[in-house]
């Protein structure tokens, strides 16, 4: 045999490996998402998005769950983007050479893959036990603690990612730091820091485990955010658990919802991302 | 923006004096560069430089990649500041004021002493606001007078007919040399007294790079130029003086013509004929 | 005389012009010798020789022309090579009109052959002949070797040509003086004394442009001109 043929040989070997691992994975993939289309769609319906959460073997919906989700996800990126974004522009910006920033970036990395369990006894064990009682609070301040790595991340990566003959330019105008980053670093970036935060927002919208912890749930209508609120997540794990078969659809049409808000950011991620470069 | 509310499409900072001055042959000296060392943490880049740039003229600085020019021009307006583990000792003097003075204030140092870069870097706004942005830092304006700066800067840089009916588009939008020549309105805009040109052509095609050279002749009326660059036709084409750099030594300084007629140094000469070993 | 360049084919194009411009030279030094020798010997057929040889010469002046005008717009030369190649330029129109100025002598063979002979005025201008012969080849030399002291003393030695050429002059006088049948012989050799006088004005300018080429600097304006000994008006 040739050598030629040999590595042809190999080569197509190879191939048919990488095609075979792909197929494998997209079959996954395929099945989970049909299951979950087909299980979320026949429950999905009006009573859905206008009804409470119901006790079993009641008609029901799942609007208090969506409402907390959305308080809780959107007080939680309230509190946590800020403070990512400010962390993230010094180390990009003030601190690019200095060793707190080196640091910092370590720790933020092992909150970045901090298991997020973890983050949800943490705060459970400095609210909740504190104040007597689980709260939307605490799950929006767990929330938080989960979105402050990913921006962190981001805003780094994206500032530096600003050329530095954009800065050195500016620089060279007489232009004061602070005004650099805002109006010229800050715009450079501000595709990629959109992207950050809504990537951010699509991780903790479909968190479980802090939610447990903190926010509990709640099978009623509560906007009070010093009180147990329910969440999207928490109900599906909890319905999906349960031996009902009308809270197992419920929690079916939940995970569709879910997927559909998380698919929905991450597809806005990627044409920002897109404009970005083709700019 | 109307034609009638721009008098002038002359240069910003006309001053007879200054005509006067060329035009007897006088020159002073703008900026000193005395003894100049240079550091990259422990490696000296710059060995004790002495060199000056001549008022309303334009000084080139030539030499092989790596021979410091470029380090140079970066400690006239102390943008290596940006850097840690960069510094400078000696002396560069500014009508007599030392920039190195660690109390200077580096933001008014880089309003007199504006810098044009190798890559155009328009700012990721409108053509308008490329211009003004940087003005509104230093001077109130009204509308109508930033209007008119911002044409004037335009027209300095010639780029006001390419661009004027599209001033709200993004700096992006223009081409290479395009974007080169905003730049340099940018800079021409918050009025510097000197101009620092790092490669201003390196990226351009040669209509551009015609565009840029014929624009810093004019320019030299107005502000003392510095320009680093890899062309030596170049350095010929707008250049009064020509410095030759290599290793981080002040090889040769001399007028432009005699450095490239009869220069002084063997190794200026093997340089710019090209017999670098 | 220094490196080589980084680009190679530029230093043969500038072999190429030195050697061009020595042929010149080699042939322009020729023709002056037979244009002398064909005077001195009323030797006609050398003196045809010396018309044949001009033709080569502007053809070569026309070759090194081209060839400066071409590396100049090709290469962009600067310091030496600019002074190097607008020099070769210079002493190859230099040396074209020694060339015609030895033409020009040899081209009197023929007119004078029928005149009464005078032998006696051929020595002095034999002897502007060998001076101007021997400045022109050292000037030759001294390009060859890019020598500017051996250029500035040719430059400086033109005066004593000068010299030369008055005391022929007055020489010649005398001759058309004492007999009025040698007036149309003696006035051609009067030009022919002239015409040496000019091959010593344009070995100066190629003195002075081998001392350019090699320092870059000009010598002065006012060369010493014999100033304090009469001249004929």
């Amino acid at each position: 045999m040739s050598l030629a043929t040999a590595r042809k040989l190999r080569s197509s070997l190879a191939m048919a490996a990488c095609v075979a691992s792909a197929a494998l994975g997209i079959a996954a993939l395929t099945i989970i998402l049909g299951a979950l289309l087909w299980n979320g769609f026949s429950s999905l319906n009006l009573a859905v998005f206008t009804q409470m959460t119901p006790p079993p073997g009641a008609a029901g919906g799942l609007l208090n769950a969506i409402v907390g989700s959305l308080i809780m996800t959107v007080l939680g990126v309230a509190i946590g983007a800020p403070l990512g974004l400010f962390a993230g522009t010094y180390m990009a910006e003030y601190g690019r050479y200095s060793r707190v920033t080196a640091v910092v970036r370590f720790i933020n990395d092992i909150l970045l893959s901090a298991p997020s369990i973890v983050i949800g006894l943490f705060v459970y064990e400095i609210t909740v036990l504190q104040m007597g009682h689980f709260s939307a609070y605490a799950g929006a301040l767990a929330l938080s603690l989960l979105v402050v790595p990913v921006v962190v991340r981001t805003t780094e990566d994206m500032l530096n990612l600003v050329p530095g003959s954009l800065r050195e330019a500016a620089t060279a105008l007489g232009l004061p730091r602070s005004l650099i980053i805002r109006h010229v670093a800050y715009k450079a970036a501000r595709a990629g820091l959109i992207t950050g935060l809504l990537l951010a927002v699509a991780r903790v919208s479909g968190e479980t485990a802090p939610l447990l912890f903190t926010a509990l749930n709640n099978q009623f209508w509560s906007t009070n955010l010093n009180a147990p609120m329910s969440s999207l997540p928490v109900v599906i794990f909890q319905f999906a658990m349960s031996p009902y078969k009308d809270w197992q659809n419920l929690a079916w049409a939940g995970a569709l919802l879910i997927t559909a808000a998380v698919l929905a950011l991450s597809i806005t991620a990627r044409i920002l991302g897109a404009q970005k470069t083709s700019k | 923006m109307n034609e009638n509310s721009v008098p002038s499409d002359g240069p910003l900072v006309a001053d007879a004096g200054a005509y006067a001055a060329l035009a007897s042959g006088a020159k002073s000296e703008k900026m000193s560069i005395r003894k100049l060392d240079f550091f990259y943490g422990d490696n000296r880049a710059l060995k004790s430089v002495n060199v000056p740039l001549y008022d309303r003229r334009v000084t080139a600085f030539i030499g092989p990649s790596g021979c410091g020019k470029s380090t140079l021009l970066r400690v006239l307006n102390r943008m290596y500041d940006l850097y840690p583990g960069q510094r400078a000792e000696g002396e560069v003097l500014l009508d007599g004021e030392n920039v190195l003075d660690p109390r200077l204030d580096l933001n008014a140092l880089r309003a007199r002493v504006g810098m044009v870069f190798q890559k155009p870097t328009p700012f990721p706004m409108t053509i308008y606001e490329n211009i003004a942005f940087g003005v509104r830092l230093y001077e109130k304006l009204s509308k109508t007078e930033m209007d008119e700066r911002v044409e004037r800067a335009l027209r300095g840089a010639a780029i006001w007919d390419e661009v004027k009916d599209k001033l709200n588009a993004s700096g992006l939008s223009l081409s290479g040399g395009q974007q080169q020549r905003l730049c340099i309105a940018r800079t021409v805009a918050i009025q510097p007294e000197v101009i620092l040109f790092d490669e201003p052509c390196s990226a351009l095609d040669p209509i551009s790079t015609a565009k840029i050279e014929e624009l810093i002749d004019e320019l030299r009326l107005d502000y003392t130029i510095a320009i680093v660059t890899h062309n030596m036709q170049q350095a010929v084409r707008v250049s009064q003086h020509t410095a030759f750099m290599y290793l981080g030594e002040m090889v040769e300084f001399g007028e432009t013509d005699q450095i490239f007629t009869a220069p002084k140094e063997p190794r200026t000469q093997d340089y710019i004929t090209g017999r670098f070993g | 005389m220094v490196e080589p360049h980084t680009v190679k084919s530029f230093d043969a194009e500038l072999e190429l012009l030195g050697r061009h411009i020595s042929e010149m030279g080699g042939i322009a030094e020729k023709m002056l010798a037979d244009a002398m020798e064909a005077l001195g010997g009323m030797n006609a057929e050398l003196a045809d020789l010396v018309l044949a040889a001009d033709a080569r010469l502007d053809a070569l002046q026309r070759t090194v022309e081209e060839e400066t005008v071409s590396v100049i717009a090709r290469r962009q030369p600067v310091a030496v090579d600019l002074r190097e190649i607008v020099g070769a330029l210079r002493i190859s129109t230099e040396l074209e009109r020694v060339g015609d100025l030895a033409k020009n002598i040899a081209k009197r063979t023929g007119k004078i052959a029928n005149e009464g002979r005078v032998p006696r005025p051929l020595g002095g201008l034999r002897g502007m002949h060998d001076l101007a012969v021997a400045q022109l080849t050292d000037v030759l030399d001294a390009y060859a070797q890019r020598d500017p002291e051996r250029a500035r003393a040719v430059w400086l030695r033109d005066v004593e040509l000068d010299l030369l050429e008055d005391a022929v002059f007055r020489e010649l006088l005398t001759h058309m003086m004492e007999d009025p049948r040698s007036i149309t012989f003696c006035t051609h050799l009067l030009f022919c004394s002239k015409n040496l006088e000019r091959v010593g004005d344009h070995t100066t300018n190629i003195a002075e442009t081998v001392y350019f080429i090699v320092t870059g600097q000009v010598l002065p304006a006012d060369r010493p001109r014999g100033v304090g000994y009469a001249r004929p008006a």
